[in-house]
């Protein structure tokens, strides 16, 4: 569904993701996992039109996505959930959903928007009671649910999470996963950006590795699981751990 | 929220005109609403741009200058009958606001605010020294008076009516854009432009649209000033007259429709009321407006909105 090869993305002269090559199937959660720096987030920029300057190959349902704004790519079926939720804060959590929905006023979908609508609450109850409340108002586990929420009520095919579990409770972050995991099996297909690494190889099919802007190990998310670097690098276990195995 | 009392709020404001017009007769009076109508659609059209959009003008006075200079140069130089310079006016504004636009646009910030300076400098200067034209510092003198077929709106009271029927006109216009879904994208550009962006937001396009509407009202207050005081120089739309545009919607209030008319009312009425204080009136002017946004750093809206229910809560504790 969604084929990279040989990405390059510049923020001026300097090169933040050095070369990358990745696929994601239809149906699929791939995970990309690496620390601060290590090119995630400007890979996803870059698959939703908001970085236009990389070179290389991006096709998105075998079609070229160079050259095209986000508002085109998310009308092609993209969505991008960013980082740090991005929620819009002095607008009510209806509004918020609205504004999700922005592509979809534009095909006169407005029966479908209600459905969706419908739907996204079901999912998190809670946005449904806080519908009329300010965005702002939310606790940060309710807004990265209202962020998830939104990007879905654009009606994606691919949905790209990134760090959708930065700064939130274990629990929160629990149940974040298993919507993902829901949705997923609503045949959505899914790029989850993360630095809890545990927790998203636990949801993936497949993950990435990054480390300074390169793909430094891929493979089924169980083999990353049990990988020894990863274990080390990630997964919060340090030298010492292997010593005492060792 | 309260868009059911909306009709109800139209229906008072209507009737408020109907009444002043009806009890006033003090000429000095009526120009003072005049003009307090004037700079509220001046405010209007800046906070469509500013409080909503998120995107400053620090030459907003252009757009108010080149639709009273349009009208102006056609009705006198031409002959052209007023109610025919009005699109003419209006349209020329909107497209130099769209031609600077797109280049001007893509700037954000400080960085905006310096591009329209410069804009609203330029503009200046060629008012002023395309004499041919525009008459150059003297300006233009001779205008005729407004008339839509038989009717003429000559005397004060009429005028006060006119432009006081177009703000109204102009408070349901934008209130309607505010409310729909291009509203709700404006206020999201304003809270984050990336975040816009990745809900599908045309963001360029939309800031475009939104600053050349902005343009387009402007114009529309620049025509009318035209037609009400008949004579028109450079120096009614310098960069001060742009800062005070700026400074209506900040005092009124950001985001906020009826901002727009209080700042405008205030700002307007507070010289007036200063002469008392002779060569310290400009003193006086400038504490009262520190006062302001001290004590209401987000406006006089949210300020007596806020002062209210402070005292509604310490009235609920007892």
């Amino acid at each position: 569904m969604l084929r990279i090869r040989n990405l390059k993305c510049f923020y001026g002269r300097i090169m933040a993701v050095k070369g990358v090559s990745l696929s994601v199937n239809a149906g699929e959660i791939i995970c990309l996992i690496g620390a601060n720096g290590a090119g995630k987030t400007t890979l996803l920029s870059a698959v939703c039109g908001l970085l236009a300057d990389w070179t290389g190959q991006i096709d998105f349902e075998k079609k070229s996505v160079k050259g095209m704004e986000p508002p085109a790519l998310v009308r092609a079926g993209i969505s991008l959930v960013p980082e740090g939720r991005q929620i819009f804060a002095p607008l009510s959590v209806f509004d918020n959903l609205k504004l999700g929905a922005y592509t979809m006023y534009k095909k006169k979908a407005h029966a479908a928007v209600e459905e969706d609508m419908e739907s996204v609450m079901e999912l998190f109850p809670i946005l449904r009671q806080r519908r009329r409340q300010l965005a702002g108002t939310l606790s940060g586990g309710e807004q990265q649910m209202l962020a998830i929420a939104r990007a879905l009520m654009a009606r994606p095919r691919l949905l790209l999470l990134d760090e959708p579990s930065m700064g939130l409770a274990p629990m929160v972050v629990e149940k974040i996963l298993e919507v993902i995991s829901l949705l997923r099996s609503r045949g959505l297909t899914i790029v989850l950006v993360e630095q809890n690494a545990l927790a998203a190889l636990d949801v993936s099919d497949r993950g990435y590795v990054f480390e300074t802007g390169a793909v430094v190990l891929q493979g089924e998310a169980g083999e990353l699981l049990a990988d020894k670097d990863v274990k080390r690098a990630y997964l919060g276990k340090d030298y010492g751990d292997f010593y005492d195995a060792g | 929220m309260n868009d059911k009392y909306l009709p109800a709020i139209y229906t008072a404001f209507a009737l408020g005109i109907a009444f002043l017009g009806w009890r006033i007769d003090n000429a000095y009076y009526l120009q003072l609403l005049i003009f307090i109508g004037l700079n509220t659609l001046l405010a209007l059209s800046l906070n469509m741009l500013m409080g909503y959009a998120g995107q400053i003008s620090l030459g907003h006075a252009a757009f108010y200058g080149i639709g009273a200079y349009v009208t102006a140069i056609l009705t006198t130089t031409y002959q052209i009958p007023p109610v025919l310079a009005l699109p003419a006016a209006v349209g020329a504004a909107m497209v130099i606001a769209w031609i600077v636009g797109m280049p001007t646009l893509r700037l954000s910030g400080y960085y905006l605010g310096m591009g329209t300076l410069g804009f609203g400098m330029i503009v200046h200067i060629v008012l002023r020294e395309w004499s041919s034209v525009t008459g150059g510092a003297s300006g233009l003198v001779g205008i005729p008076p407004l008339s839509v077929g038989p009717v003429e709106f000559a005397s004060n009271k009429s005028y006060f009516f006119l432009v006081w029927a177009v703000v109204l006109a102009v408070i349901i216009f934008c209130r309607r854009i505010i409310d729909s879904r291009v509203g709700r994208a404006l206020c999201a550009i304003h809270d984050g432009e990336k975040a816009a962006a990745a809900v599908g937001v045309n963001t360029r396009r939309l800031k475009l649209q939104v600053f050349v509407l902005s343009a387009g009202i402007a114009a529309l207050a620049g025509f009318l000033y035209a037609h009400l005081v008949f004579f028109i120089s450079p120096g009614s739309f310098g960069f001060m007259a742009s800062i005070k545009i700026v400074t209506m919607v900040v005092i009124g209030g950001m985001a906020s429709i009826w901002g727009a008319l209080f700042g405008a009312s205030l700002l307007t009425l507070l010289p007036e009321w200063l002469h008392a204080f002779s060569e310290f009136e400009m003193v006086v002017y400038g504490l009262v407006l520190m006062v302001v946004m001290i004590f209401m750093p987000r406006g006089l809206t949210r300020g007596v909105v806020d002062i209210y229910e402070r005292y509604r809560k310490t009235h609920d504790r007892q």
